[in-house]
């Protein structure tokens, strides 16, 4: 059964002076999932997300979450939205829960209750009566998912969640995102420049060059067949000679082989290599960089 | 609303805005009062140490002589008349004309605050009310709740307000009860003379009245208030149009400093008066100074003063409403 479309996005565009920013962009999310918004700095990103949010008018296109259309009824629509748009910038002179106190004054029907909820959900329990000026990265980043979620969103938007965040954060932080889609039923979308953060994140992922969607897949779709093998053997030219007879390879500069990534044969490989005398000194998966996504994607064309 | 305003003021207090203003206003005020008592001192070291109840009273004995006289004009006698008036109630109420209470001080210090020290404190708040959100980034989560922009805005500027009204009641109060501790704080009902008009032959003093201090103070109160709120009204607008606090406060600051230089010079030019910063001294109508500029008048001050106040807060909103913000 189709989940339920919480976030629908048509053929929307923004026009700043003569330039137009943003052609016509066409999405929806559903209920549950993580949908990944990847492209590289200056895509529009973050222009969509804030009209998404109500932070920019879009010049034409519609905005509907959960059947409400954000230029008509911006109430209704902002209801069932929470967001952080890029840093959660909280105020510093104030502890965290006036922060939450703040922001809670302003939607209907959230009190202290769900104060102390959001509180422990993100696990800010023990500091949340200092001044957020003494907090750090990690507990700002929380501070603002616990505002984003203050008001039960069906909505969930992050711009960059885990930027500026430590190795242990960022882990967390996909924890949690995953958590809140996959129990709570939040539809998240979280926007990134890095192709690894989206891929272990997400369930969808919109891929996003220049104001226009170039393609919309599930995330195992648009990276299968694109991931490669790298192998470091020794001696290197039997090695080679080996490898290469049992699958396509690429030389690279480094003295390394690259061959496409393939679980089944892999460890077959390997003990041909092995079996014919070679030492496997690494053998390591590589993911397909960004870059590379996107010039297959674009057909050659650089990203600005 | 109601939250909205408590949400502006938690944040304003946190800022301790407040406490600075009336710490700036309580120095000012001892500094003043400070001058104020030298003053006094040398006059009373060039009058000598006689006693100021025996001269006053000789005083009125002359003007109550020269009233009786046949041949002095109406229009000197009710002058007289006056000038009797207030003689006999310092006399009655034991206060030496020449020493002023607490309650003359305040109207002094309220007078002179008027165009600048008070316009700068509500600056002070004004300016960085809508631009801080703006450098803070707060802003983006300010105005991405369920709550339209307009009643975002109405509850700041409703802060702003209260927070006007506070300044204006603290300046009030310290002046007060700062001063009184020198001067003593007797004097609420001396008699002060308003009511003058500035015509084209000269003072007309046809209108002149003799008003309590109290009653004075009242008005000159609501003066200072009306334009603290047009002052901060204007930076607030600017707040709203410039996001840099520094700039805005550096742009209403400028306006001001001008108007006090404006007012000096620009007597010839005359529609240098529809300036909202020319028109800031309104307290000066009450007691008969003449106008910067021929033909101003405190009704003409207000309604210029009304337009720019119409005119920001309509900029305000318009703005505030449909912009996008990045």
């Amino acid at each position: 059964m189709e989940k339920k479309i919480t976030l629908s996005v048509k053929d929307l565009r923004k026009v700043i002076g003569r330039r137009e920013i943003i052609k016509g962009l066409t999405f929806d999310l559903r209920e549950g999932e993580v949908f990944g918004f990847l492209g590289p700095n200056g895509a529009g990103k973050t222009t969509t997300i804030r009209m998404l949010v109500g932070l920019i008018k879009p010049t034409s296109g519609s905005i509907h979450i959960c059947g409400s259309n954000i230029a008509e009824d911006f109430k209704g629509a902002l209801k069932n939205l929470g967001c952080i748009v890029e840093n959660p910038e909280l105020y510093p002179y104030l502890s965290g829960y006036n922060n939450l106190l703040h922001f809670a004054r302003m939607l209907d029907g959230v009190g202290e209750g769900r104060i102390k909820e959001v509180t422990a959900l993100v696990g800010l329990s023990e500091r949340i009566h200092d001044k957020v000026k003494t907090y750090s990265l990690g507990m700002r980043q929380r501070l603002g998912i616990a505002q984003a979620l203050l008001g039960n969103p069906k909505v969930l938007i992050l711009d960059e969640p885990t930027n500026g965040l430590d190795p242990a954060g960022i882990r967390e932080m996909r924890e949690f995102i995953r958590f809140l889609a996959e129990q709570e039923g939040l539809s998240v979308l979280v926007s990134s420049h890095l192709l690894s953060e989206i891929q272990l994140l997400c369930d969808r992922v919109a891929i996003i060059a220049k104001g226009t969607i170039i393609r919309t897949d599930t995330v195992q779709k648009l990276l299968s067949n694109r991931e490669k093998m790298v192998w470091r053997l020794d001696p290197f030219f039997k090695g080679k000679e080996v490898l290469g007879a049992l699958t396509g390879i690429e030389e690279k500069e480094d003295g390394t082989l690259w061959t496409e990534y393939n679980e089944q044969m892999t460890p077959e490989w390997n003990k041909q290599l092995v079996e014919a005398g070679v030492s496997v000194l690494e053998m390591n998966r590589k993911m397909p960089v960004l870059e590379d996504l996107f010039l297959e994607l674009t057909g050659g064309e650089t990203i600005e | 609303m109601n939250k909205l305003v408590q949400n502006e003021m938690l944040k304003l207090i946190a800022k301790k805005r407040l406490v600075v203003i009336a710490l700036i206003i309580g120095v000012l005020v001892i500094l003043f009062t400070y001058a104020q008592y030298k003053q006094v001192q040398t006059q009373r070291e060039k009058l000598g140490t006689s006693d100021w109840r025996t001269i006053l009273q000789q005083q009125i004995v002359d003007t109550t002589n020269r009233l009786s006289s046949s041949r002095i004009s109406d229009e000197w006698k009710k002058q007289l008349q006056i000038s009797l008036q207030q003689q006999q109630y310092y006399l009655d109420h034991d206060i030496n004309p020449a020493e002023p209470g607490a309650p003359t001080f305040m109207r002094i210090f309220l007078e002179n605050s008027i165009d600048l020290f008070i316009p700068l404190m509500v600056m002070v708040i004004a300016s960085d009310l809508v631009s801080s959100e703006h450098s803070l980034g707060t802003v983006k989560l300010l105005l991405t709740r369920p709550v339209n922009r307009w009643k975002v805005l109405l509850s700041k500027y409703i802060t702003l307000c209260l927070a006007i009204s506070l300044i204006i009641a603290i300046t009030g109060f310290l002046s007060y009860a700062i001063s009184g501790v020198v001067f003593g704080y007797k004097g609420f009902g001396a008699p002060i003379l308003t009511g003058f008009h500035v015509t084209d032959e000269g003072l007309n003093t046809s209108d002149v009245k003799l008003l309590s201090l109290w009653k004075f103070l009242l008005m000159d109160l609501g003066l200072v208030w009306f334009v603290a709120i047009v002052v901060g009204t204007l930076s607030f607008m600017l707040s709203v149009l410039i996001r840099s606090t520094a700039a805005g406060m550096g742009v209403m600051l400028a306006a001001l400093i001008s108007g006090a230089i404006l007012s000096n010079m620009v007597s010839s030019w005359e529609s240098a008066k529809y300036f909202f910063m020319v028109n800031l001294r309104l307290t000066d109508y009450m007691k008969g100074n003449a106008p910067p500029i021929e033909g101003m008048n405190l009704s003409f001050s207000m309604s210029v003063l009304l337009v720019w106040w119409a005119a920001a807060l309509l900029v305000s909103f318009m703005v505030f409403t449909k912009k996008d913000v990045y």
